[in-house]
């Protein structure tokens, strides 16, 4: 250690006795200095903390990504074959046996257009909603900020999305399907599958923590939603009167958006801002109940 | 004037027994717990004396520790000393109190936290590294170092699901170890590996100590904690019992400990022609066993290896009470009339039966030896194991205490003769028959 840090120690030291004093210092680390002391009830997210130990992030979303298709036989290409698979699997179902007509678009790219965002928000929020109960040796052993399982679970979901992509840009070139001036807003819907994720995924990983029925929950749920957001068949399946009650499920609205942007259609502007409100909502909400319960994670695990 | 390095203030650690259920509830006892929930909660409030459900993991600990200290942490099982590191490295928050660390923590409650089994050797260098808090800089520098420590430059790029656990712990504590903290918080590391890696880690401590580290250690090595430690702490069920120097404060404990060990495991050392592997009590059914009848005989057995033929070698294995009163002395020879049995090189095991009614119940230890006798010493565990004789209607039941009397009972032949009969009370009895009892 430098005499700098020594310099800064000192300085430290006069603050860190009165914040002790006073008796409000909470858990926090100021540069090498840690307090320790029980805080009730809610509590400040502490940003700096998440920034500072950013390169653990990076290392645990690259171990999620690392072992998603060790020991397959043909590796990475699942992140290819699952989507198709289901696409093709809907196309059969919807397109060719109950005759559903997607606005006199192929089925197959319409279908895929909306599996690509759900498969992402399925397997991102099925994922994370388990990470913490099924990584509790770490959690039981070691401090380093919770939030990292299962935010890690999410970014490695994103490579499969990006390869899904990929194969979203074939599918397109295949049919000769132009995206329209729509696609500008790509980056934005983006986002917002993002944030949908990641709040489900919080809340779902706090709530599992503490009940362990969510576990099974979450598979059904996952199962419904897929439904509920008409990532299998269009959106006007359901009657349209009910869309903004449906668009309460995030994804229903995020989906419908996605096609319009990607296929070139009409947006529903009043759809996707309920989603981005609901989205929103269920981010914060997460975001708060994960912190709420984090200090509890240890005890309970 | 330098500031301690760990400063803890009366910190304790309640867990509420309903908190901990908790883990297990359903949704479905949630909810009925809604609804009875506010019944429960205010039949609580109005008997403030309910502490029942509570459990006191930690009393009111205070301590501090200097920079460059190494302080330990013993007790036994359940004392709180996990509990203490576990606050201490955030993991876990306290009731109350506060504590304060000074200088960049690391924690090494459970070596090879967050490995991952399918990932190589070299890839979990980096990610164990980045979850006990190194830049990626930094292990990159130590790179080299963690290899050599651990010596497994040959299976690197294998995942470590396929190496041996002892591969698997050097790698470990070989990223553990460089993590270089200001602040080490050490739980019962030491405790896995074979004895050299054992030796090597406890050398890597002693380095750590020496560079001016401070350092919080918990293990039952009473050893290490001797060799390590400058100062140690007791703590007994969550509070602290005693603080002072570290052979001091191990004595104390040793001696208070009422931990009984059926069976001790020896690592024989290089020299010796006759060395022990085992030693352990067991009762009448064969199994081991630190609680035996009264009633019961009991066998003590011992487990040794003769490397070369020896002639004048004689077994030993001889009592002491817990209070270091020395009981009785048996041998091998005592079998065979007193002559010392010649031993050809090989493993041998041997049972040496205590008959019941013998010992008052009590705590004994049991020291093992291979000795000539009077001349030299092959092979000596002291105190190796430790049992209890339990009372269970043995003919000292009514005496209070009975160890207070003797170590062992003294089954004699007692002669009795009536010298003079009282007429009057033979008739007394007679007339009231109730009076005899």
């Amino acid at each position: 250690m430098g005499s700098s840090a020594v310099d800064k120690s000192v300085n430290l030291k006069n603050w860190a006795g009165n914040l002790v004093r006073t008796s409000c210092a909470q858990i926090e680390t100021t540069d090498n200095i840690t307090f320790i002391a029980p805080k009730p009830g809610w509590r400040g997210i502490g940003f700096g903390e998440l920034w500072r130990q950013r390169e653990l992030l990076y290392f645990l979303v690259w171990r999620d990504i690392k072992v998603r298709y060790k020991q397959t036989v043909i590796g990475a290409a699942w992140a290819v074959l699952q989507p198709m698979a289901t696409m093709l699997l809907f196309s059969v179902i919807f397109g060719l046996l109950a005759k559903v007509s997607f606005d006199g678009l192929p089925y197959p790219l319409a279908v895929y257009a909306g599996l690509l965002p759900w498969m992402f928000f399925a397997a991102g929020v099925s994922q994370s909603g388990v990470s913490l109960v099924n990584q509790s040796h770490l959690v039981t052993k070691i401090y380093f900020p919770r939030i990292f399982v299962p935010t890690a679970c999410i970014g490695a979901s994103l490579v499969d999305f990006a390869i899904g992509f990929v194969v979203y840009a074939g599918l397109m070139s295949w049919y000769s399907q132009l995206p329209g001036i729509g696609i500008c807003i790509l980056p934005a819907l983006l986002l917002l599958t993002l944030i949908a994720t990641a709040g489900l995924g919080y809340l779902l990983a706090g709530l599992t923590v503490v009940y362990r029925d969510f576990r099974f929950v979450i598979s059904f749920m996952m199962q419904l939603g897929m439904f509920l957001s008409a990532a299998p068949f269009p959106a006007q399946l359901w009657p349209q009167r009910y869309h903004w009650l449906l668009s309460i499920n995030p994804m229903f609205g995020i989906i419908k958006a996605f096609r319009a942007c990607l296929l070139d259609r009409a947006f529903d502007w009043l759809s996707l801002t309920i989603s981005a409100a609901a989205a929103a909502v269920i981010f914060v909400v997460g975001i708060c109940y994960f912190h709420r319960i984090e200090r509890r994670f240890a005890d309970i695990a | 004037m330098s500031q301690p390095a760990i400063q803890i203030e009366s910190i304790s650690k309640q867990y509420r027994l309903g908190l901990r259920e908790q883990a297990h509830t359903s949704l479905r006892e949630a909810m009925v717990d809604l609804v009875t929930g506010p019944w429960k909660r205010f039949k609580k409030l109005s008997e403030p004396t309910s502490d029942a459900g509570m459990f006191s993991a930690l009393e009111e600990i205070s301590l501090e520790v200097q920079p460059g200290e190494v302080v330990g942490l013993v007790g036994r099982n359940g004392a709180g000393k996990s509990t203490l590191l576990k606050i201490l490295s955030r993991i876990t928050e306290p009731t109350s109190g506060r504590a304060v660390l000074r200088g960049r923590v690391g924690n090494l409650l459970e070596v090879g936290t967050g490995f991952h089994p399918e990932l190589s050797g070299r890839e979990n260098i980096y990610l164990n590294g980045a979850i006990l808090g190194m830049k990626r800089t930094e292990i990159d520098q130590k790179f080299d170092r963690i290899v050599d420590f651990s010596q497994i430059e040959k299976f690197l790029d294998t995942p470590v699901k396929r190496y041996s656990s002892g591969m698997y712990v050097r790698l470990a504590f070989a990223v553990a170890a460089h993590l270089e903290p200001e602040i080490l918080l050490v739980d019962e590391v030491l405790a896995v590996g074979d004895t050299a890696f054992q030796k090597k880690c406890l050398g890597k401590m002693s380095d750590v100590a020496r560079s001016g580290r401070t350092v919080l250690f918990v293990s039952h090595n009473m050893a290490a904690m001797k060799q390590l430690c400058d100062r140690c702490v007791w703590l007994d069920g969550g509070r602290v019992k005693m603080i002072g120097p570290t052979d001091d404060v191990i004595r104390s404990y040793l001696g208070d400990s009422d931990e009984l060990s059926a069976e001790a495991d020896f690592t024989p050392g290089d020299t010796g022609r006759v060395v022990f592997h085992r030693a352990w009590v067991s009762n009448t059914d064969g199994t081991a066993a630190s609680e035996l009848d009264a009633l019961q005989p009991l066998w003590v057995n011992l487990d040794f290896e003769v490397r070369e033929r020896v002639q004048n070698v004689d077994i030993s294995a001889w009592l002491s009470t817990v209070r270091d009163t020395p009981v009785c002395f048996a041998s091998l020879s005592d079998s065979h009339g007193g002559k010392i049995v010649p031993l050809n090189p090989g493993r041998y095991s041997c049972a040496i039966r205590i008959p019941e009614n013998f010992l008052v119940p009590d705590i004994y230890k049991v020291t093992v030896e291979a000795q000539t006798p009077g001349v030299s010493s092959e092979d000596v565990h002291w105190n190796a194991i430790k049992f209890e004789v339990i009372e269970t209607g043995s003919p000292m039941r009514a005496y209070r205490e009975a160890w207070r009397y003797g170590c062992v009972f003294g089954q004699f032949d007692w002669a009795l003769e009536e010298t003079q009969t009282d007429r009057s009370t033979e008739l007394g009895s007679k007339l009231h028959p109730s009076a005899v009892r």
